[in-house]
């Protein structure tokens, strides 16, 4: 009997987690294999199917933290209660952690793009002696879409976390502050803290970088500019995969198809992609 | 085998197929065509030799024979799916030298670029190819640049030649049928697959500069595509090595708690081929669209696996309403690669 990779199975929402008013992470039932940075794609039957990276992995279950700015987002969010959700996945390479095990890892995350790389955070801030070291710089747009709340506040006991939000009222401010302690929280773009970053040495350290087009671009510069060489750079890409496998065609770039080849990709191979 | 029939004979292969296969070829839809008056020749059942167009280009490809334009994957209600089934008959079809060829590169997506693809394999297992010869080199066709313009691997080869049809059948299973002519003093022994009669040269000059890559992007030739194109997809439908799709649901208006997913032919030159959630996407200029279509059939799909996808049939020349031609672009690139180099300097 040939597999068929098109028919999902249906996983139980066992929790759900709401970060902010349009961001949640669904906890799902599944067994079986999986890495931080793969995805599944994720389907309500009648609106169709969308990528969804994986933000946690349980005993028995994954974390798909969604955001509801699409077309089967928006359903998922109308009605998930009791519900359940037809997966199928995991597909792409995943972050491996031996690529940074034993580095000075450098963790920039913009937005959402904190989702694929929160298992990869979560690893070191919790196996600190399997690194030399970890710094997270986790940009938002503002205090509201800050995620991952309590995980901040938990890796900062083990691990430097630098949380900015890129503008935000002095009263805001404050009511964030107090909410993070003891996560100071930041006014300003992710970039403007690369200059403050200490690495002992550049050949030893590493640096992964997930989020908007805009804000991975103007990081791997500033890493580029305080002396990363590229081979020490990765980053995950975000396209539209419409089948996970290799065939729809809608994620390639170049002869690269994200959704086999990556999403994640270090940097030498990363910065030939062009769209 | 090899015997040479008259072509009115061929009808009876038709006969003896009929009740095993569903045989699909190229075959005219009167005023079927994009201006009055004018027909369309595209694949369809055929159910007689004399349906085929054999003597003008189809200007579909046979593609919908493994890769149909919407294919049903699965039936849902809520909670359970349940897997579309397949054909149940095995199926022919007749095609040129230039589609043949690109059914390797079809292989190449649908059966070793990740997973295999339960849909196209199953449709794959059961259809058996009939190369047919080209009378001529039509216009707009490139074969002999891409190196297609010879059958490669067929289950029987049909050749047109003076009111007479050489047939070199290679199917085992076939062979048989053959056998009424086979005491014909025209029957020998086949050494060598048939051939089209091209002259050498033929067709439109196509050159793909040996230095292409993708610097190439650079050069300003894309801009021209700006304006001209109007992102309508019709190269990529007629194309017979364009593989993509896009997943699509739909539900039963009498029952909304039931309905389908489908996969339908999607095009990387119209809007919203790479939209991500949240209002992302790249390429939102025509002429990014060509440059990305443009260097996948002759650049990096040979990157990645060896040999160039495009198959050099014309197709996309022949249809395009602003009469943009895949192949000029492909002749200017050479220049283009000169520019962006010199800018380089």
């Amino acid at each position: 009997m040939m597999s068929n990779e098109y028919i999902p199975f249906l996983s139980e929402i066992k929790e759900v987690i709401p970060h902010t008013s349009i961001e949640y992470t669904f906890r799902m039932t599944y067994e079986g294999d999986v890495k931080p940075g793969q995805f599944f794609e994720v389907s309500l039957p009648k609106y169709g199917e969308a990528p969804i990276s994986v933000s946690g992995i349980g005993d028995g279950t994954v974390d798909l933290t969604i955001r509801k700015v699409g077309k089967v987002t928006n359903e998922i969010f109308e009605q998930y209660i009791g519900a359940r959700l037809f997966l199928r996945g995991p597909y792409g390479n995943g972050f491996d952690v031996a690529d940074y095990r034993g580095k000075e890892l450098v963790v920039m995350a913009g937005g959402t793009g904190l989702s694929p790389v929160r298992g990869v955070v979560d690893y070191f801030a919790t196996h600190g002696e399997e690194c030399k070291g970890l710094t997270l710089i986790a940009g938002f747009k503002s205090p509201e879409d800050i995620l991952f709340k309590e995980d901040l506040k938990r890796w900062s006991k083990t691990s430097n976390v630098i949380l900015t939000v890129d503008a935000a009222e002095p009263d805001e401010l404050a009511a964030i502050n107090e909410e993070m302690s003891p996560v100071t929280v930041h006014t300003g773009l992710v970039t403007e803290f690369i200059s403050k970053l200490t690495i002992g040495s550049m050949e030893s350290a590493a640096a992964v970088v997930v989020g908007p087009p805009a804000m991975m671009r103007f990081s791997i510069a500033g890493l580029q500019k305080i002396g990363f060489p590229d081979e020490n750079l990765w980053i995950s890409q975000e396209r539209k995969m419409c089948c996970g496998i290799g065939k729809c065609g809608h994620c390639k770039i170049g002869d690269v198809y994200v959704c086999l080849d990556g999403p994640v990709f270090n940097y030498t191979k990363g910065r030939s992609l062009l769209d | 085998m090899e015997v040479t029939i008259k072509q009115e004979q061929l009808a009876f292969l038709f006969e003896a197929w009929k009740d095993d296969y569903v045989i699909y070829g190229p075959k005219r839809f009167a005023d079927d065509g994009c201006f009055s008056d004018t027909d369309t020749i595209r694949y369809g059942e055929i159910s007689g030799p004399e349906e085929i167009v054999f003597d003008e280009k189809s200007q579909y490809s046979f593609k919908e024979a493994l890769l149909p334009a919407y294919q049903t994957l699965f039936y849902f209600t809520e909670d359970a799916v349940k897997e579309a089934d397949g054909p149940e008959k095995e199926a022919i079809v007749f095609l040129r030298s230039c589609d043949l060829h690109s059914v390797k590169r079809l292989d190449e997506i649908y059966l070793s670029n990740g997973p295999e693809d339960f849909y196209y394999k199953r449709l794959r297992e059961k259809i058996h190819f009939v190369w047919m010869s080209c009378p001529e080199v039509f216009e707009n066709c490139f074969c002999q640049t891409m190196g297609t313009d010879q059958p490669e691997d067929y289950d029987m080869g049909v050749k047109w030649e003076g009111g007479m049809v050489k047939i070199d059948c290679r199917k085992k299973e076939w062979v048989s049928l053959l056998e009424p002519f086979m005491k014909d003093k025209d029957a020998v022994e086949a050494k060598a697959p048939l051939r089209n009669t091209f002259e050498e040269g033929a067709g439109k000059d196509v050159r793909i500069p040996e230095s292409l890559s993708i610097d190439v992007a650079k050069s300003d030739i894309w801009r021209d595509y700006d304006g001209r194109c109007i992102a309508c997809g019709r190269c990529n439908f007629v194309c017979p090595t364009c593989t993509c799709f896009t997943m699509q649901d739909l539900f039963y208006s009498e029952n909304g708690r039931a309905g389908e997913r489908r996969r339908v032919w999607a095009s990387c030159m119209v809007d919203g081929y790479t939209d991500v959630a949240g209002g992302g996407s790249y390429r939102q200029k025509n002429g990014e669209r060509m440059r990305f279509k443009v260097l996948h059939k002759i650049l990096d799909y040979k990157q990645r696996n060896g040999y160039h996808m495009c198959v050099g049939c014309g197709r996309c020349d022949d249809v395009c309403p602003e009469y943009i031609s895949f192949s000029d672009c492909i002749n200017k690139l050479e220049d283009a690669m000169k520019e962006v180099s010199a800018d380089d300097e």
